[in-house]
């Protein structure tokens, strides 16, 4: 039996929010794959849960008119790395919610709920912010838009009012097409392990494949929220494939926005080392996918 | 407060009366008697809860039955056959010698009828990714491995041939 104070499945977004505002001990639960753990010890024990499981409008994958991508807040990570518009448009955002837990994890676990708890760790969250998604949230005030990179405050803090529901992530075309991107998970283990690090390389590169016309750098862990690094970007930006100062000078750039610490994970020294290394790993691959060639 | 839920259980329609702070893996074990369904870890650590909800392989024990209203759960007493057969899953797991203790095995053969009713054929590794929500402190996995290779290409090789 889980200490809970009571249970709701919401039947719909508006009903959602009623009920969170009725009751000041509700919070939103939707795999629950994080809250569920959090109630057996005893962090949330005695509060009240509305889940948001049954209401279709919040899961799955959709091309809008304009060409940007629609990611229901409550998809599946399974179904997101399974999608075909998922594999076609974004490959990348598949691949990194497939190193989330193991399949069974997969299965239940939500990239909304992914996102909207907070956690630095969180595999998903450093493809989305090299994709600049935003939030569409609602809450009894209304609809608002929250590009991802204004979504943190905190470990575990976001600017998310209990009351509001992620309905789903809007990621832009202009932050695809013609991008590709490797996201890297460290950990101790293959599989069943938060990250040590995580880190997200995206890049553009031009027609002739001899330019990276356009970069971005995020990581998870590297921080106390999941982070871009925008300086090192813009040391990218421009710079010739296989131009190894280049990339030394991005990598060097990117260890001044970092702020990691020691956990019983790892030691501070071994999130630099990573940081950099993934970086460069992750980045080789990125330039790859698109045609371009490294070390040449 | 006790709520009624509705669900299909291995095949069969089903109206209960739960407690709705109860985990699936509760329901199934203490209401209906399924203890194939085993209790290890409780956070979602160890796969000895696997069932299935609507042909998904989860982790019964982070799972609230309340989410089950409507939904299909199948559990490793829904494979047997007619006249009390094992599945040929089964079958492999014991031919293989894919059993010590068997605390593991239930949800892991669980996750074996999700993995081989996709159809697709997997090697050693794909295999070993997708058993990756499972613990089994006995086998040490290779011989989990071999069953479910076996399996794999067993039901590869009969969906293929149905199809020529
Ligand atoms: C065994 C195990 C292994 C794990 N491994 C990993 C891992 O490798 N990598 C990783 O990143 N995570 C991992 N996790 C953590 C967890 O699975 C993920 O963070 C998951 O994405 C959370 O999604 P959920 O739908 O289960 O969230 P829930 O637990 O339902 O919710 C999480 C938080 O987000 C809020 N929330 C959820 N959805 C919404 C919404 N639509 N709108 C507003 N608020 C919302 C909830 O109120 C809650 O605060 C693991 C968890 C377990 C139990
Ligand atoms: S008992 Fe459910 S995963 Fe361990
Ligand atoms: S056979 Fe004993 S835990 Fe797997």
């Amino acid at each position: 039996m889980f200490d809970i104070q009571s249970f709701y499945e919401a039947k719909s977004v508006e009903d959602a929010i009623r009920a969170l505002s009725q009751d000041e001990k509700a919070q939103v639960i939707s795999g629950g794959t994080d809250v569920l753990i959090r109630v057996r010890e005893g962090k949330d024990a005695g509060c009240s849960l509305v889940s948001i499981q049954k209401i279709p409008e919040l899961k799955g994958v959709e091309l809008t008119d304009s060409g940007d991508i629609k990611i229901g807040a409550a998809t599946a990570f399974s179904h997101i790395t399974n999608d075909p518009l998922i594999q076609k448009y974004l490959p990348m955002l598949g691949e990194a919610a497939d190193t989330v837990g193991g399949p069974q994890i997969r299965n239940v676990a939500t990239i909304g709920g992914n996102i909207c708890n907070g956690a630095t760790s969180a595999d998903s969250a450093s493809t989305m912010w090299t994709l600049d998604a935003e939030l569409v949230l609602e809450g009894p005030e209304g609809e608002r838009i929250v590009p991802i990179s204004q979504f943190y405050t905190g470990p575990g803090r976001t600017v998310r009012d209990r009351r509001e529901i992620c309905k789903y992530f809007l990621i832009r075309k202009e932050n695809f097409e013609g991008w590709h991107g490797v996201y890297k998970k460290y950990g101790k283990r293959r599989a069943m392990e938060i990250a040590t690090l995580g880190c997200a390389v995206r890049v553009k590169l031009s027609e002739d494949k001899t330019r990276i016309e356009d970069g971005r750098l995020g990581y998870g862990v590297a921080g106390p929220t999941p982070l871009r690094c925008r300086k090192a970007e813009a040391v990218l930006k421009g710079s010739r494939v296989g131009d190894m100062e280049a990339v030394e000078r991005f990598v060097e750039t990117a260890l001044t926005e970092v702020n990691p610490r020691s956990s019983w994970r790892a030691s501070k020294e071994f999130r630099i080392q990573l940081i950099g290394e993934l970086a460069r790993r992750a980045l080789k691959e990125a330039v790859e996918r698109g045609g371009g060639i490294m070390n040449a | 407060m006790l709520k009624i839920v509705h669900m299909t259980v291995n095949g069969t329609w089903r109206e209960l009366a739960v407690d709705e702070r109860e985990s699936l893996l509760d329901t199934l074990r203490n209401r209906l008697g399924l203890t194939s369904v085993k209790k290890g870890c409780e956070v979602g650590e160890c796969g000895a809860c696997t069932v299935l909800v609507d042909g998904e392989a989860v982790d019964s024990c982070i799972y609230l039955t309340m989410w089950a209203e409507g939904r299909s759960i199948m559990t490793v007493e829904g494979l047997k056959g007619p006249n009390g057969e094992l599945s040929p899953i089964q079958k492999a797991f014991v031919e293989e010698a894919a059993v010590q203790c068997g605390f593991c095995t239930p949800g892991l053969i669980m996750s074996a009828v999700e993995i081989v009713g996709t159809g697709k054929k997997y090697n050693r590794d794909e295999l070993r990714k997708l058993i990756s929500g499972h613990l089994c402190r006995c086998t040490g996995y290779e011989k989990i491995l071999d069953a479910m290779e076996r399996i794999v290409e067993e039901v590869y090789r009969t969906v293929n041939e149905e199809q020529t």
